[in-house]
């Protein structure tokens, strides 16, 4: 019933909310919400709360990178945020999302991890987990805010006798770059972006660009139906275009 | 990490030119239980996909009124790679599975077949590379071949960008060493986009130039999935 009305309205150009269709809903990003994490923050699309905390532990490196640290990334859709999560170990789209952020943050070199060397075989593993708090549409765009605004504010802890003296920092995380998500939906020959969870109900297929300051994707993926081969490049420019005003609410922050 | 020079004089560490695809090797129907089956091979990865069905749904809060649902598994043997892969699902493949399956949807007119469920699986034999592109063209032409009703067959190619050069068909040491590195599907005669994943770093204008470069490639492998299903039924290629 309901996703009839959205889908009529969306028909006519019109959005439940009365956004345009490139709109974004109201955004708030609020960094140190988290007393216990060297990082986190906490981001808001409309409804949609998302969480992330970022922890440092002393690790060892990969072995075919033993000079970088290393980087973690882990959702968690707990079923506190909608009638469709369960309890139980990550789906394939906690599992999805975890790994296009992770993608995103990897790709666009914004941690410089050859800093994060400790000693030999000892580096700093960056564990990113995102914790979603209610899923009111579009996580993966939140998310991945969450996760980029939350390194932005990671404090590297103190060492004392090869153990970490919690709530003591040394120094900020390396961070050189800021990537955000856009996502780009289709419904019908329509565009849209930020939709909410009922408008997700009828979306057939979207498109998920990580982008960096300096205008260079760094992550891509594509989820659902099939999307004509021409509208792919044209949600290039509108990812381009839309990065931009993500990134100044992450900048005024 | 040990930086590998994957292009020396315009040659890819196997001798291929920067646009040239490793040699695609494709069989069907070698599994007899299933209904449908091929080997897709590009050069030293090969994938074997099976397909089952569309066959009833079981259990029954499963079924769809609406029209059947496709499950999809991407495995890779733990002999296929380097170092032994723990059996079982892992993070990555369950990714992969969800990326194919939706890929795969994209072709099946499921409408047709409420509360069934078309059953396609893949295994990885030796991975080089580009696995998940080799399985997504293994399992559409499992599809095809067991006879499931389709609106196209679903194509796929990886490619990628080193040095600055535009690479077709990455093998695993270009995929470790790529700057990026592009996964595409389409269904060529509907000229849409199924599957699309990228990661690294591209400008708009390099990601245009493989976006054109993927689609071209596509309709190679269509051209070869058609003329080998085509040999099946023993039809004569009359163009």
């Amino acid at each position: 019933m309901l996703s009839k009305y959205v889908s009529e309205l969306l028909e006519k150009g019109e959005r439940m909310d009365g956004r345009d269709f490139l709109e974004w809903r109201e955004i708030e990003i609020l960094p140190n919400v988290i007393k216990k994490a060297e990082g986190s923050a906490s981001v808001r699309f409309g409804r949609t709360h998302v969480i992330a905390g970022v922890k440092l532990e002393i690790s060892k490196p990969f072995p075919d990178n033993p000079n970088e640290g290393i980087l973690i990334v882990n959702a968690e859709f707990p079923p506190i945020a909608s009638p469709f999560f369960e309890p139980g170990p990550p789906d394939e789209k906690a599992i999805e999302l975890a790994r296009v952020i992770d993608r995103m943050i990897r790709e666009s070199k914004m941690i410089e991890s050859e800093k994060l060397v400790i000693g030999e075989e000892k580096v700093w593993g960056v564990f990113v987990d995102i914790h979603v708090m209610n899923d009111a549409g579009n996580l993966m765009d939140a998310a991945a805010l969450a996760s980029v605004a939350a390194l932005l504010n990671t404090k590297i802890p103190k060492i004392e006798e090869e153990s970490i003296l919690r709530g003591e920092y040394i120094d900020k995380l390396p961070v050189v770059h800021k990537p955000v998500m856009v996502t780009l939906c289709k419904i019908k020959d329509k565009i849209l972006i930020d939709p909410t969870n009922d408008e997700e109900e009828i979306i057939e297929s979207k498109i998920s660009f990580g982008i960096r300051e300096d205008n260079v994707f760094c992550a891509i993926q594509k989820q659902g139906k099939s999307i004509p081969f021409n509208m792919v490049k044209q949600m290039i420019d509108l990812a381009l275009e839309k990065s931009k005003e993500l990134r100044s609410k992450l900048n005024a922050n | 990490m040990k930086k590998v020079e994957v292009l020396k004089d315009g040659k890819r560490i196997d001798g291929r030119g920067p646009l040239k695809m490793r040699e695609i090797d494709v069989k069907l129907d070698i599994i007899s239980r299933a209904d449908g089956s091929a080997k897709f091979s590009f050069g030293n990865t090969v994938a074997i996909a099976a397909c089952y069905g569309p066959r009833l749904l079981l259990p029954k809060h499963l079924q769809e009124e609406k029209g059947g649902i496709i499950r999809f598994r991407y495995n890779m043997a733990p002999f296929s790679v380097d170092e032994r892969k723990s059996p079982g699902p892992d993070r990555r493949s369950i990714e992969l599975s969800k990326v194919i399956k939706e890929a795969l949807a994209c072709s099946v007119f499921l409408e047709d077949f409420p509360r069934a469920t078309l059953d396609v699986y893949v295994e990885i034999l030796n991975a080089d590379g580009s696995t998940r592109i080799a399985s997504t063209n293994a399992a559409s032409l499992a599809m095809a071949s067991a006879g499931v009703p389709m609106r196209d067959l679903v194509c796929a190619i990886s490619v990628g960008k080193i040095d600055d050069t535009l690479i077709v068909d990455l093998n695993g040491i270009e995929d470790n060493n790529s700057e990026a590195d592009l996964s595409f599907g389409m269904l060529p005669s509907k000229d849409e986009v199924v599957l699309l994943q990228m990661d690294g770093r591209l400008t708009k204008e390099e990601l245009l130039k493989l976006l054109d470069l993927a689609k071209e490639n596509c309709l190679k492998i269509y051209e070869l999935q058609k003329k080998v299903l085509k040999g099946k039924y023993g039809v004569e290629d009359v163009e």
